[in-house]
């Protein structure tokens, strides 16, 4: 029995389980492949975009820078071709056309200077003191008189200040000469410090050797950075922007996007923080996640909670129709009990009565004349009239046999409750008195008829009594039943004082396969066939239980009227 | 009342049970009637074919014929004859549905003799 139930348990557990991935799987599938896909394509599109923004702006600046050094380089050429050396080198000359361009540009031109082919400084106009400067060892000169225009890379030269120089090569009179022009570097250096994007966004410039030719926002070293990688590239294409996502040191990953300018020479570098970057994104990302994970959990408990409360009403179906079939089983073995016990009553009121009449035989020729003197005529007589007197009883015995067989057809037709009381008690009664149990009955005279099938009122009163007798089998007791009119219907109260039921038990109780009986002794289902039978008729059972003091079952049944045919 | 000492009572007595029959035919006759015996229901209707009788006690179930048709055929053959019938607890709807036909009454089996006795004087009594 137990082995069977654990079996059930387990086909539950198993038909749980499956439902539960079945539902799973069914409801979380199709949600995270949409929403995989859409935010797959929302990745690459925002992606794009970010790119494309960057692109843009990188290019843009480029193109701004580019146009500056060309514009600065113009006005230096301007000056060399327009005035000749007789008039650059001299001092007053030179510092009007340095008040000039400063009045049409702003401060950008820091100073101008003329130099000759050997290196000197025939001419200088600015703040510093560099009149004379000898130059023919310095880097940019030796650069500028190899070429027309040159523009230098940021250096401290001899002011020992971060700046640039535009030079013009021109001839005088079969000599070259030098006309440079000094780009003030705060200028130079707001076109990029203004690039800020985000938190972590910023712009700088280097030369091909890696040096810094702007302040950079942040302090950075730029060895170890990945532009070495663009620094190697040669340039062929001048619009070309390049994007690269590297992590650094830390492992944080960060956008490069780098163009080159001035014909190549040096690196417009812009970086950001690919988190920084990708702010949006990320946030629509991590909130798609959370609702996803909410809505997985929510899909999890639901699928658990619809499982369990589906098996569960399965598991009620099953447990009803075993309990039905269960009960069948037992009325049907109640009707064929009930069939042999007729014919068994049946067949011994013959011999009985021969028997008894036998015996009133004896007793009529006894009363003749000859046997008056015999000396055991009052022994003869007591004799007989024990016989007649315990066929008596057994006529009795026989007669609630054929009653109670007769009722164990499960026809439902009207019945006295008090009736089936008192047969049943009648029956019970032999098997209770020798257990020194005493059962009373109180039952109420205008019990009102109702229409039930009489096997299975048989069956619950006769468990419920059987149960009692057992209850009280070693001790002895007293056995109550009880009828009453309650309201609309019938009440019925088996009442024992038993040794009780244990408070754990009784709730268990009424359950299939419950018995606190040894193995063998019960089936365990008296009880729940008796509440299956109740709940069927539309009663009610109860119980009461104090330990060492008694149990009360309580019945409530409905008054019905016959049924329609 | 008029009771003749010397003219018994006849009754023809029809049960299968023969132990029965035989064992109530001798204390009856120690009480001056005249039993005749039938152990079946053929054997009754041959009796009742023979002779008269006074009273009848009928046994309702026996294994060659029904009681009840026993019972018709009787009333056919002497509708005045009083029919007592004997019968098996729970099958007193069978029984009620004797008197119906027109049995004088019945008694449940195992009956007790001294019942029997008096419903049978009474028979007689209304028959006469």
């Amino acid at each position: 029995m137990e082995q069977a139930k654990t079996k059930n348990n387990a086909y539950y557990r198993l038909l749980t389980r499956k439902m539960i991935l079945t539902i799973i799987m069914v409801s979380l599938t199709p949600m995270i492949l949409v929403s995989s896909i859409i935010l797959y394509q929302y990745h690459t599109s925002y992606h794009e975009k970010v790119q494309a923004h960057l692109n843009e702006l990188v290019l843009k600046h480029k193109q701004n820078i580019d146009n500056f050094l060309k514009e600065k380089l113009a006005d230096i050429r301007f000056l060399a071709e327009t005035f000749c050396f007789d008039e650059l080198k001299e001092a007053s000359f030179l510092q009007d056309r340095l008040e000039m361009l400063q009045q049409s540009f702003g401060p950008v031109f820091v100073d101008l200077g003329v130099v000759t082919s050997q290196g000197l400084q025939v001419a200088y106009a600015g703040p510093f003191r560099l009149g004379k400067a000898l130059y023919f060892e310095a880097d940019w000169f030796k650069k500028a008189m190899q070429t027309r225009y040159f523009i230098s890379d940021v250096f401290l030269g001899l002011r020992g200040l971060p700046h640039f120089i535009v030079a013009v090569k021109d001839n005088w009179m079969g000599e070259p000469f030098i006309l440079r022009a000094t780009i003030d570097f705060v200028a130079f250096n707001d076109f990029v410090k203004n690039v800020r994007i985000g938190e972590t966004g910023f712009a700088y410039i280097l030369n091909r050797d890696g040096n810094f030719q702007t302040k950079p926002f942040f302090d950075i070293a730029p060895k170890k950075r990945p532009y070495r990688e663009f620094l190697k590239i040669e340039e062929d294409d001048p619009q070309k922007v390049h994007i690269v996502e590297k992590a650094d040191d830390s492992g944080k990953k960060i956008i490069y996007v780098a163009a080159f300018l001035k014909n190549g020479d040096w690196l417009l570098v812009y970086q950001q923080n690919h988190r920084d970057a990708y702010l949006d994104l990320n946030r629509t990302i991590i909130v798609a996640i959370t609702i996803i994970v909410f809505g997985a959990i929510g899909i999890v408990f639901a699928a658990l909670f619809l499982s369990k409360r589906m098996v569960n009403r399965i598991a009620m179906a099953d447990h009803e129709k075993e309990m039905m079939n269960k009960q069948i089983v037992e009325t049907g073995k109640l009707a064929s009990v009930g069939k042999l016990a007729a014919g068994i009553a049946h067949e011994i009121n013959n011999p009985v009565a021969i028997m008894v009449e036998e015996a009133g035989w004896i007793k009529d020729l006894l009363e003749e004349e000859e046997f008056h003197k015999s000396e055991n005529l009052e022994e003869f007589e007591r004799a007989l009239k024990q016989i007649k007197t315990q066929g008596q009883r057994c006529k009795e015995i026989t007669h609630k046999l054929l009653s109670f067989a007769r009722k164990t057809d499960s026809r439902i037709q009207e019945t006295q409750i008090n009736d089936l009381v008192k047969e049943l008690v009648a029956l019970s009664e032999q098997r209770a008195k020798y257990s020194k149990i005493t059962i009373h009955t109180n039952l109420e005279n205008n019990l009102p008829i109702t229409y039930l099938a009489q096997s299975e009122m048989q069956q619950i009163l006769l468990n419920l009594i059987n149960n009692s007798v057992d209850a009280m089998e070693i001790t002895g007791g007293e056995l109550t039943i009880t009828t009453y009119s309650e309201g609309d219907g019938i009440g019925i109260e088996v009442s024992d004082n038993g040794r009780g039921i244990p408070e754990a038990n009784l709730s268990r109780i009424f359950e299939p396969f419950f018995t606190t009986k040894p193995v063998g002794k019960g089936t365990g289902l008296g009880l729940s066939i008796c509440y299956g039978i109740i709940q069927k008729i539309g009663g009610q059972i109860e119980v009461e239980s104090v330990i060492d003091s008694g149990t009360t079952f309580h019945i409530r049944l409905p008054v019905k009227g016959p049924p329609e045919r | 009342m008029f009771e003749d000492k010397n003219k018994p009572i006849k009754i023809l007595l029809v049960d299968d049970e023969r132990g029965f029959v035989d064992v109530i035919s001798k204390r009856m006759s120690k009480r001056n009637i005249e039993v005749t015996r039938a152990y079946s229901g053929t054997e009754a209707l041959q009796a009742l074919r023979k002779e008269d009788f006074d009273v009848t006690v009928l046994d309702l179930k026996m294994e060659d014929m029904d009681g009840i048709e026993i019972l018709k055929i009787f009333k056919k053959i002497a509708p005045d004859l009083p029919v007592i019938m004997l019968t098996g607890h729970g099958s007193e709807e069978a029984a009620r549905d004797g008197v119906r036909f027109g049995a004088f009454d019945y008694l449940t089996k195992p009956c007790d003799f001294e019942e029997l006795m008096v419903k049978i004087k009474e028979a007689y009594q209304q028959r006469i």
